[in-house]
């Protein structure tokens, strides 16, 4: 049984890493732009379709990943300067119609150049398997994506704590009219924030398609998951998404795992059947309920002004 | 008097919707009542989400719950041989009520992006619980054989229906009118502009906000049980966030500052998907971009296109 | 005059259209309305049953009792609504005299009254809602598929003649999961030592229920995943180092999801078993007829559900032939219907009182073929002559 608690435990820590890798982008893109971004998920699709296409006619799943990156930057360069750089000032309403305009078409367009089906990749023969340290079952691929969002956490980090660059985009979180008054070109950081967010979308996309299957829509399934992340971690704060996403992942796990089991200890085995799986699908949006309720702005709150 | 461009557009759009019926029956084409009657259900419910939306300021990813409350209260009912039109209606107006109460109460604390993040975990909790609600159907929807039963109009009949539907549009727009040009009206709107203004100046805000939330779920609910008539079932997809934002966009195309904006929004959306779905298997490529050209060049929706820049209630 | 001469051309035009059509017993041209979903990931099942529509109408010539036929298809978006609304267009605009298809429960629920409601027959190519097989059955409604517990139900007879004495299963959360695990759970006389059901259709990551799924340490292991889920779960599956386990699945490795763990290269897959009412390698002169068309235009194997659609489309041809073209001939054209006289891709079979297939269930194995490429092979017939287990419920009597 303790076995089961370990792996559960890194099922829900690995989870929340990838989930980080898509929150990340987001959190920055809201923090900064105050951008509701619904297509973010597009961009995660995008990612998993480049990738995949490009390692099936490469034979080279490493070579997938290195080029989705900067084709989801650069398309998400061009959708920003095209189109939401108009959109900054318009409230969240109108960034909701157009993102979600943004989300048919690209659903759409994929089933057009791709067609409905999806494609997969294979992985190379060393990072599929498992490895089993100290009895507990770890897929390797696995544990290639958690090291790989972990060195996108550390990147992150030092980018935004270290450099200039990060300085700017913390300030223009913290409080954009202040940058923008201090003589910042604010458009260039916003453009290139908009980048990296797709960025980090793309990689995502690009990691988690050989384990959730390159599909259309498949932004869709994890967008919610995403907002519910960067609420509960603070918009704006990548310290945030990161702590919200391992919450998120390890509950979520936790939750599908036990409490059926928590369940069946004070409900019949039928009630706690039908019951468990319902309320494990409520579980995120109780902790996010929960979470804002003692702390509105979030664990960790970016803005200041 | 002269009317203004958006008031004839407004009649334009009325108008033929008066005369559906008779254009269906002269093509002997009954689906154009169908669909006629479909945009002004769910032009209710848009009309509902607009007081929120466009007059109160909260942006509401949940509102298609207590339509789909609406329609479950009809199909609980006819589960249970209670087909009495007016005892279905009176449940369905409680229950969104009641519902908009407790949800309006948690949400209402929250504003901006949490609001929002709210009312949509708790549309989806619903929506968890309709699909786990075996008995009435889950995710299979809950069959309605009998048409509500109010005496006047055969619900079962379409053309009756359809008129009736016609009337209680009329009817919404009217209240809409009166509610948003009323004090209560006047509260809620200047909530919006300004909450530490309207607090500073006596009004309990938070109780007009919920007030507003309430109203604008008993008009859903109505209309979710025209539409539980409608498409003689009831199912959890109703109350699913995505059919939320399906109204957003239908209220934010027709223009948001205006009463009756979300009907020419509902109509034109449901019509250019009927449209566009008949000419292209393709039709998300062309209304995708459609929604953002009208958010950069539209603002204000088609009706804020046509207006000269004067806002009116 | 110019202007004349069309003045003229055009009042005859509109004469002749608005002039009521000549008693004409025979149709002459036979419409069928075929709802199916094009959007979103389920898309990839609508093309196949499009592609295998077109096959059907291909074999026909195009042509049913001589008459020309033509198939619209709608979308249904997988939205009960918006199925119920394509019903509705298909017979209140496009006047189809025969509506077909339709792959989800909830849209078959949602679509029934109004079809019903037409008067025009409902021929369902792959929904197998226990309520239409039992007691909201109709005398215009048949299908060319099974209702869903026959299915699994099988697989639980299978199960038990190997001897497997502890399952783990896990199927998503809604309607047609919970059907499958009911279907196995008739039959299947082991212990189920685990159940999961996971949030249907969002989630994609199953590593909580593998991870329970290996500490139980059953016999074996049962999903019903459709749709790209499969491939999620068996790619996952094989992550986690559980292909020692033998896994058995229903409605979930088809034509659609093989060539992509194919792609994928999931070895895990081969050598599993599932149970259904057809296989590609099927011994009967109708599959072999469909498969080798279907080949030959598409250059891929056809699933189950077009082998469903392909089906739907000879039923009604078999109709229409019936009656001479004479579609308002309703009676004779149920009766034709009833006796299935028809080269089914299953063979020589009957319909039940419910008009479900009295149809065998057929053990399958994932396979790779002369050519390399992964399909699932007949193994053996595990039911004969299978009656779905709601028929008793439907009022209808087997008069034929």
């Amino acid at each position: 049984m303790s076995t089961l608690v370990v792996e559960q435990l890194f099922n829900g820590i690995q989870l929340g890493i990838l989930l980080f890798l898509l929150a990340a982008g987001l959190t920055l893109i809201f923090g900064i732009m105050d951008l509701m971004n619904l297509a973010h998920g597009s961009l995660y699709m995008l990612g998993a379709y480049v990738s995949s296409t490009v390692a099936l006619a490469s034979g080279s799943f490493m070579l997938g990943v290195v080029v989705a990156l900067p084709a989801i930057l650069l398309l998400g360069v061009l959708l920003e300067s095209a189109v939401l750089r108009r959109l900054y000032r318009s409230g969240h309403l109108d960034q909701v119609l157009a993102t979600f305009g943004m989300i048919l078409f690209f659903n759409e367009f994929v089933r057009v150049v791709w067609g409905p089906a999806g494609i997969e990749v294979p992985l190379p023969p060393f990072l599929t398997g498992t490895v089993y340290p100290g009895g507990v079952a770890l897929p390797v691929y696995r544990l290639v994506v958690m090291a790989v969002g972990l060195a996108v956490a550390g990147f992150l980090y030092v980018l935004v704590a270290k450099t200039r660059i990060g300085m700017l985009i913390r300030a223009g979180a913290s409080n954009r009219e202040m940058t923008a008054a201090l003589g910042v070109d604010i458009g260039r950081v916003f453009t290139l924030v908009f980048g990296l967010g797709a960025a980090l979308a793309g990689l995502a996309g690009a990691m988690a398609g050989p384990i959730f299957a390159v599909s259309i829509g498949m932004g869709e399934n994890v967008l919610i998951q995403t907002f519910v992340v960067i609420v509960i971690g603070g918009i704006g704060s990548i310290r945030g998404a990161f702590v919200g996403a391992l919450l998120i992942g390890v509950i979520d796990i936790m939750g599908r795992s036990f409490l059926k089991d928590i369940f069946g200890l004070f409900l019949p085995f039928d009630a706690a059947e039908t019951a468990a799986p319902a309320v494990a699908s409520m579980l995120i949006y109780i902790l996010m309920a929960t979470v804002l309720f003692f702390r509105p702005q979030g664990l960790f709150p970016a803005r200041t002004g | 008097m002269r009317l203004s461009a958006r008031t004839i557009v407004v009649l334009a759009v009325l108008a033929i919707l008066a005369v559906v019926p008779a254009i269906s029956a002269w093509t002997d084409v009954p689906f154009w009542t169908d669909l006629g009657r479909r945009m002004m259900i769910l032009s209710i419910a848009a009309l509902s989400l607009n007081l929120l939306m466009g007059y109160g300021g909260m942006i509401s990813f949940g509102h298609a719950v207590y339509v789909g409350v609406g329609a479950y209260a009809v199909g609980i009912c006819a589960f249970y041989d209670i087909t009495d039109g007016y005892v279905q209606l009176a449940i369905a107006l409680a229950a969104s009520a009641l519902l908009a109460l407790v949800f309006g109460a948690i949400s209402l604390r929250t504003r901006g992006v949490y609001f929002i993040m709210i009312t949509l975990a708790l549309a989806q909790m619903m929506y968890y619980l309709g699909a786990g609600l075996d008995t009435y159907g889950g995710d299979d929807g809950l069959p309605i054989n009998q048409s509500s039963d109010f005496g006047i109009v055969d619900f079962g009949a379409s053309v009756p229906f359809y008129y009736l539907t016609f009337a209680l549009l009329l009817l919404a727009l009217l209240f809409m009118q009166r509610l948003v040009n009323s004090r209560f009206g006047m509260v809620i709107q200047g909530i919006r502009s300004n909450e530490a203004r309207m607090q500073a100046l006596g009004h309990p805000t938070l109780r007009s906000r919920l007030a507003a939330f309430v109203i604008a779920g008993m008009m859903a609910g109505l209309a979710g049980v025209l539409l539980a008539n409608h498409t003689n079932f009831a199912n959890p997809e109703m109350m699913h966030w995505t059919r939320s934002g399906d109204l957003i966009v239908m209220v934010l195309l027709g223009g948001m500052g205006t009463v009756a904006g979300p009907v020419v929004g509902t109509v034109v959306y449901l019509a250019l998907e009927e449209f566009l779905s008949g000419i292209t298997e393709y039709w998300q490529l062309i209304i995708g971009p459609f929604l953002v050209l009208v958010v950069l060049f539209a603002r204000g929706g088609l009706l804020g296109f046509l207006s000269d820049g004067r806002r009116d209630g | 005059m110019k202007s004349g001469k069309a003045l003229i051309f055009a009042a005859s035009a509109l004469a002749l259209l608005a002039a009521p059509p000549a008693f004409a017993a025979k149709a002459s041209k036979i419409k069928i309305g075929f709802i199916t979903t094009f959007s979103g990931p389920p898309g990839v099942i609508g093309e196949d049953m499009r592609n295998s529509v077109n096959v059907a109408l291909d074999a026909l010539g195009h042509k049913m009792g001589g008459i020309p036929v033509e198939v619209i298809f709608e979308d249904d978006q997988a939205k009960p609504e918006v199925g119920k609304q394509k019903a509705e267009k298909l017979l209140g605009k496009d006047k189809v005299d025969f509506l077909s298809g339709i792959i989800f429960s909830n849209v078959l629920l949602a679509v029934r009254k109004t079809a019903v409601d037409s008067g025009k027959f409902l021929i369902i190519s792959n929904a197998g809602a226990s309520q239409i097989a039992g007691k909201q059955c109709d005398k215009n409604i048949f299908s060319t598929s099974w209702q869903n517990d026959q299915i699994p139900m099988a697989m639980g007879e299978e199960l038990n003649s190997k001897g497997v004495k502890s399952l783990y299963v896990v199927a998503p959360n809604y309607a047609a999961g919970k059907d499958m695990i009911t279907g196995l759970k008739k039959t299947f006389k082991g212990k189920i030592v685990g159940q999961d059901m996971t949030k249907w259709p969002t989630q994609m990551d199953f590593s909580a229920e593998l991870a329970k799924a290996r500490a139980a340490k059953p016999q074996g292991v049962f999903i019903f995943y459709p749709g790209s889920a499969t491939v999620a779960f068996i790619r996952q599956y094989e992550q986690a180092g559980m292909q020692k386990i033998p896994l058995y699945s229903v409605f979930s490795v088809d034509a659609l999801s093989l060539p992509k763990l194919q792609e994928a290269k999931i070895n895990a897959v081969l050598g599993t078993y599932d149970t259904g009412f057809w296989a590609v390698n099927l011994d009967t002169p109708g599959t072999k007829k469909f498969v080798a068309a279907y080949k030959a235009k598409y250059h891929k194997y056809p699933s189950y559900y077009g082998a469903q659609s392909y089906d739907s489309m000879l039923l009604i041809a078999s109709a229409v032939e019936a009656v001479g073209g004479d579609l308002s001939k309703m009676d004779a054209m149920r009766s034709a219907m009833e006796k299935a006289n028809f080269e089914s891709v299953r063979g020589k079979f009957t319909y039940n009182n419910n008009h479900v297939p009295i149809q065998n269930i057929y053990l399958n194995q994932v396979v790779a073929d002369k050519d390399g490429v992964w399909t699932t092979s007949m193994v053996r017939t595990i039911y004969k002559d299978h009656q779905d287990p709601f028929h008793s419920q439907c009022p209808m009597k087997k008069t034929w």
